[in-house]
């Protein structure tokens, strides 16, 4: 029976409760509502949730959980021998059976064993594959009479379904948690492997990142190639670029607008100045690609420098320009939110507008800019399409911005994306370096959080 | 309710606009102690008038805020404006440094003259201008510096001092006049927002007389601050006219009557009567004053 | 006391330095408009760089051609069955075509250049012509077929040194194009293909499904999970430790890069729970998680507008708390949050780095037919076809690029019409 099937007969059968539940308790009160606790459909919902809901949660953890726990069973099934194989091993054993118990062509000659475990594997499937329909119908009936029998008129229904709602809320908003640790977990457990075969002190002080020595498994820890210095370097480099590009322009936008600009103006330049930020980044990647970084090398060549094709200035340019609304939409903010009255006292004083600007309304708006600077650069460390698609993949430890530097995020996108077992040590490496961009920018962002925080304070 | 009655009748409008509308400007220089009470109120010898204006509109966008205000202030008094929220005494007030020009749908026509030259005549810098006619706010602004930089501030801008010596002695001066140095010599360069409202307030004050200005005007400088506090800058603005002139806008009619040697009425826009203070608290001449002093509205 | 002699230093100093100070005014005043230009320009050059570019993709260069149907190459059983009509060889026909169109070219070498004007699509496009009129078998059709990338770039920039053709190449195009048979066509494909090795055959429809699928899976989850939880943090949460760590939390993953969830979808919906690779389900389970943040932000911001005298009112009357939030406060909050929706949809619709991870770089031809399918969307298709050497292809990247920002401008007018519609003071 089909998924959907079955979450449209749990539908039609809650709807069904709904309807019971709400003339069994009309038919109660002699249809008096004035005689029930709760309206009559507040009952009905009562007993529609009874039906509907815990079915369709087994549903949900049915959907998640079967394949996972069947191939354990499988795999506990299995011979000594081969439950102890290595990881990566392990998993295209599992693939293979998975194969065979489809009736797919797999990569090896079948041995008797693994038949065996494929055809065990069949039958779990094939029971999973029943469960459902029967369980969660049974369930499903099982609720509604429960529902039907709690119905009279002085049942506490309405608070009954609210307090399920409410609980409904709480579990919405608590997804963003569950995001959180899903990303921590998930994160950290890949890395945590990959720090299995390399040792951290590698990590994080290596000098090299050479990650094709290491496609074959036994020479991971021997190539010592997982040094991720050049690539903290080159995200650093096409980073302060970026950054070098967007506060200078973002914050004399931003100073323009709000203080020298008239409303009409402001009314249209503003939109103009999201639309940058709408835009994706992948169109700036081809962009940058496309006609930045031809026009950056044909500049050098003018003035006799050699820039690489993929050099890291027109990469930073490029993403300097894509940051700009966002650093001028923060400060644009920050900068209103000084009171009206400290611009005045300056005015007042004979100042002109560029001295209240820059003497007054800075300093006193200098923590708001500091904290918009940073999320800025967490941006600009996490942002992935510009340069995947402009700057290089070779790792390069060069102070030089016309060479090409590579980042995290592209080592990250050049490691994942193509065909490789998801746990060979490149891949886990993809997730070491997600971990290390994970807590770099959540660093960036938590002390940013604060420090705009903390500014707000000062004039509320 | 009287006020209402007071403010809605047509009749009383029109007799309160026949009251301001005659022709002001020529009386001035006429020794005249006879003349009935007028807008322009008792008439100043030329050389003691500091700011003089007439037929003064404001609009803000299509809205009419100031109508025909016309009125001479004299040169190191206090002029104290009082009328009801919304009457237009502190518009008009910030017309006088032009403060208005940082509101983009803000106008003003007429005519207005500071020791004889228009303010706004085209071409008229605001910066010099802003020196010479000095401000204090409502609620103190001391900018988020220390207490030394918040007086240094204007010296600075306009290149006033010409060394570190000469600009501590400004600073000392200007708090000394200010009444605050004996409580803040000591820490000169904590921030100016650490002082209580009192003392910001008197911050303030300093800031503007450091660039020596000829005129203060002081928007509801008190409004903000305790009775204790409020007494000390009453004390220190009734000090300052000996060396400036004050105009200061204040919703409460006893500091005008304590401290203003005359006293500007302004009703839902205009200017309906202005004279020496005792005069306009014992024997107001027009209506609206009485009322409004009476308070039977505000 | 007043002293005149002060005055007037004090005038005459600040006299002397006031142009310079307006001449510093000035300066900042004309850099900020400067920067605005600058980051205006840019828009502009980025515009008509791409607008450009993407000009040719949407035309596409056909060569007429007069084909015989000869029954015995196609059908010589007669039976005239589909499947039997779908096998026959129609490339060998265009070849006798263009044999016959251009009797002089003998040398075998010269016949494959000949061959080679044409896309190897075209073959495809007599078979769909011979399926829809077999009673033409037999007969000699007039036809236009699409013709080889390269030839489209030579008829569109006949002087360009770029093209690959050589001499004869040209020769015989030179010839078409006198007799009337080259000729430009609006490139409808373009929006009925899927993907293609062959730039002429390329087209965005994959892409475009793809992305549909994928925004409807992140709508689908992302409206409701969002509006509860805005609702719940705005309405109900109590001022706790733990409603704090989860508004902390919200606000932190709004600013965590967008690759980071493509590594969570990866670990946990691909490796953990065995979703389809590629598929728009774990693309949209992705995006929801990406944009949440977004839209319970947007939501609780619209929920905050909503006067408390409204809620005190329905509270008043013996409304409960819940019936309060669901009759009174949420249809006055939904314009704002409807608006945030479509915003964080806009953003969906453009994301490409996370679903890089989990798989959607894939090659894919097929148009996918429903949210498990493997499929790509349009800006990871932007993001394959950008890396293309073949100039077409570069031509139907920046195509692509003004389809998805036309799509992406709708969605913010649309976001912005709301929003001024339902505009409320209160």
């Amino acid at each position: 029976m089909s998924i959907s099937l079955i979450v449209v007969l749990l539908l039609m059968l809650s709807l069904a409760a709904w309807w019971l539940g709400r003339r069994a308790v009309i038919g109660m009160a002699s249809g008096d509502p004035r005689r029930l606790h709760s309206l009559p459909r507040y009952h009905g919902y009562y007993v529609a949730l009874l039906t509907g809901l815990p079915a369709l949660l087994l549903l949900v953890l049915w959907l998640g959980l079967d394949e996972p726990v069947i191939t354990r069973l499988v795999l506990a099934s299995l011979p000594e021998s081969l439950r102890n194989l290595p990881e990566s091993q392990l998993s295209l054993l599992v693939n293979d059976i998975r194969n065979l118990a489809t009736g797919n062509a797999t990569s090896g000659v079948a041995d008797p064993v693994l038949q065996q475990a494929a055809e065990h594997y069949r039958r779990l499937l094939g029971i999973s594959r029943l469960l459902p329909p029967t369980a969660l119908l049974l369930l499903a009936l099982g609720g509604m009479a429960l529902g039907l029998k709690r119905t009279h008129p002085g049942h506490r229904a309405r608070p009954a379904v609210e307090r399920v709602v409410r609980w409904g809320l709480l579990a919405s908003a608590t997804i963003a948690i569950l995001t959180t640790l899903g990303i921590v977990l998930s994160v950290l457990f890949e890395a945590l492997r990959f720090f299995q075969s390399v040792p951290l002190a590698d990590f994080l002080f290596g000098l090299e990142w050479s990650p094709q020595i290491a496609i074959r498994a036994d020479q991971v820890g021997a190539s010592g190639a997982f040094g991720v210095i050049p690539l903290v370097a080159g995200t650093a480099i096409i980073a302060a670029i970026a950054l070098l590009v967007a506060v200078p322009v973002g914050l004399l936008s931003a100073i323009y607008l709000a203080e020298f600009a008239g409303s009409r103006v402001r009314a249209w330049v503003k939109p103009l100045l999201e639309i940058l930020a709408g835009i994706p980044t992948v169109v700036y990647g081809f962009f940058a690609a496309l006609v930045v970084a031809p026009l950056v090398r044909a500049a050098g060549e003018h003035l006799g420098l050699e820039v690489s094709s993929e050099s890291a200035l027109a990469a930073g340019l490029v993403m300097g320009i894509m940051i700009i609304p966002f650093v001028s939409s923060l400060s644009d903010d920050v900068i209103n939110a000084v009171p009206r009255a400290l611009r005045d006292g300056s005015l007042a004083l004979g100042a002109t507008r560029a001295e209240t600007i820059t003497r007054v309304v800075l300093p006193a708006a200098l923590p708001g800019i500091v904290g918009g600077v940073l999320l800025a650069a967490s941006r600009a460390i996490g942002e992935t399409m510009i340069v995947v698609m402009a700057a290089g993949v070779g790792a390069r430890l060069t102070a030089n911005p016309l060479e090409s530097v590579t980042t995290l995020t592209v080592q990250i996108v050049t490691l994942l994306v193509g065909d490789q077992e998801f746990d060979s040590p490149k891949t886990l490496a993809a997730f070491a370096l997600g971990l290390l961009l994970f807590l770099i920018t959540l660093a960036l962002n938590v002390l940013a959080l604060y420090v705009v925080r903390r500014y707000r304070e000062a004039y509320e | 309710m009287t006020t209402t009655d007071t403010l809605d009748d047509p009749r009383q409008h029109a007799r309160f606009l026949s009251a301001v509308d005659p022709e002001t400007g020529d009386r001035d220089g006429a020794a005249a102690e006879s003349t009935p009470p007028q807008t322009v109120g008792r008439p100043f010898l030329e050389k003691k008038v500091a700011i003089r204006t007439r037929d003064v509109d404001v609009f803000y966008g299509d809205k009419q805020a100031l109508h025909q205000v016309s009125v001479d202030i004299g040169r190191n008094e206090v002029t104290a404006f009082i009328g009801p929220s919304g009457c237009g005494k502190s518009t008009f007030l910030r017309c006088l440094n032009r403060m208005n020009d940082t509101i983009e749908q803000c106008r003003v026509e007429g005519e207005i003259l500071l020791d004889g030259e228009d303010i706004y005549a085209p071409g008229t810098d605001v910066v010099p201008l802003r020196a010479r006619v000095g401000m204090v706010f409502q609620k103190p602004n001391p900018f988020p510096k220390s207490i030394y930089e918040n007086v240094a501030y204007g010296a600075r801008l306009h290149g006033l001092a010409a060394g570190r010596a000469e600009l501590d002695e400004l600073v000392e001066r200007s708090l000394t006049r200010a009444g605050l140095w004996e409580e803040v010599k000591d820490r000169l360069q904590t921030p100016g927002t650490s002082l209580s409202g009192g003392q910001q307030q008197r911050l303030c004050i300093a800031r503007a007389i450091a660039i020596e200005p000829e005129v203060i005007l002081m928007d509801e400088p008190c409004s903000a601050l305790d009775p204790i506090a409020t007494a000390r800058v009453e004390e220190l603005i009734d000090e300052l006219r000996r060396k400036y002139t004050i105009i200061m806008v204040t919703h409460s009619m006893q500091q005008a009557a304590r401290i203003s040697q005359r006293t500007a009425y302004f009703h839902l826009g205009r200017l309906v009567e202005v004279d020496k203070t005792d005069k306009i608290f014992t024997n107001p001449s027009h209506e609206l004053t009485e009322a409004y002093i009476t308070g039977r509205f505000g | 006391m007043n002293n005149p002699g002060t005055n007037r230093t004090i005038r005459e100093a600040v006299q002397r330095n006031l142009a310079r100070r307006h001449r510093r005014d000035r300066r900042l005043r004309r850099l900020g408009l400067a920067a605005i230009l600058l980051g205006l320009g840019f828009l502009a050059l980025m515009f008509a760089s791409i607008a450009t570019l993407a000009q040719d993709a949407f035309w596409q260069t056909r060569i007429q051609l007069q084909v015989t149907l000869d029954p015995q190459k196609i059908d010589p059983a007669g039976s005239r069955d589909p499947q039997r009509l779908r096998q026959a060889d129609y490339g060998a026909l265009l070849k006798q075509a263009l044999r016959t169109r251009f009797p002089g070219v003998r040398k075998h070498r010269d016949k494959r250049r000949l061959y080679r004007l044409l896309s190897s699509g075209a073959a495809y496009e007599l078979q769909a012509l011979v399926l829809r009129h077999p009673e033409r078998i037999g007969q000699t059709v007039t036809a236009w077929f699409t013709a080889d990338d390269d030839v489209d770039f030579w008829f569109k920039h006949p002087r360009s040194a770029g093209t690959r053709l050589d001499e004869k190449q040209k020769h015989w195009l030179a010839q078409l194009r006198e007799a009337g048979a080259l000729a430009r066509f609006f490139n409808l494909d373009f929006f009925r293909h899927g993907d293609s090795r062959e730039p002429e055959l390329a087209g965005i429809r994959g892409a475009l499904m793809g992305s549909f699928y994928t925004i409807l899976v992140t709508l689908g989850l992302s409206l409701p999970l969002g509006i509860a939880a805005a609702i719940y943090l705005e309405e109900f949460a109590p001022r706790n430790r733990w409603t704090d760590f989860i508004e902390v939390n919200i606000n932190n993953l709004a600013a965590v890069p967008s690759i980071v969830f493509g590594l969570l979808g990866l670990a946990v919906f691909i490796n953990f729970f065995g979703l389809p690779r590629s598929s728009p389900l774990v693309a949209g389970l992705v995006l929801t998680l990406m944009t949440l943040p977004t839209l319970i932000i947007a939501g609780r911001a619209a929920l905050k507008s909503v006067p408390p005298s409204i809620r005190e009112a329905a509270l008043g009357v013996g409304a409960s708390k819940m019936q309060t939030v669901f009759h009174h406060v949420l249809p006055l909050a939904m314009p704002g949050m409807l608006t945030g929706t479509i915003i964080g949809m806009a953003q969906a619709l453009g994301e490409t780095a996370p679903l890089l991870m989990i798989g959607m770089v894939a090659f894919i031809v097929d148009v996918p037919q429903g949210v498990l399918d493997p499929a790509t969307v349009l800006p990871v298709q932007v993001y394959l076809w950008a890396d293309s050497p073949e100039r077409a292809f570069l031509e139907r990247t920046a195509a692509a690029i003004l389809v998805l920002l036309a799509f992406l401008v709708a969605m913010n007018l649309a976001a912005i019409r709301l929003r001024r519609r339902f505009e409320r003071k209160w």
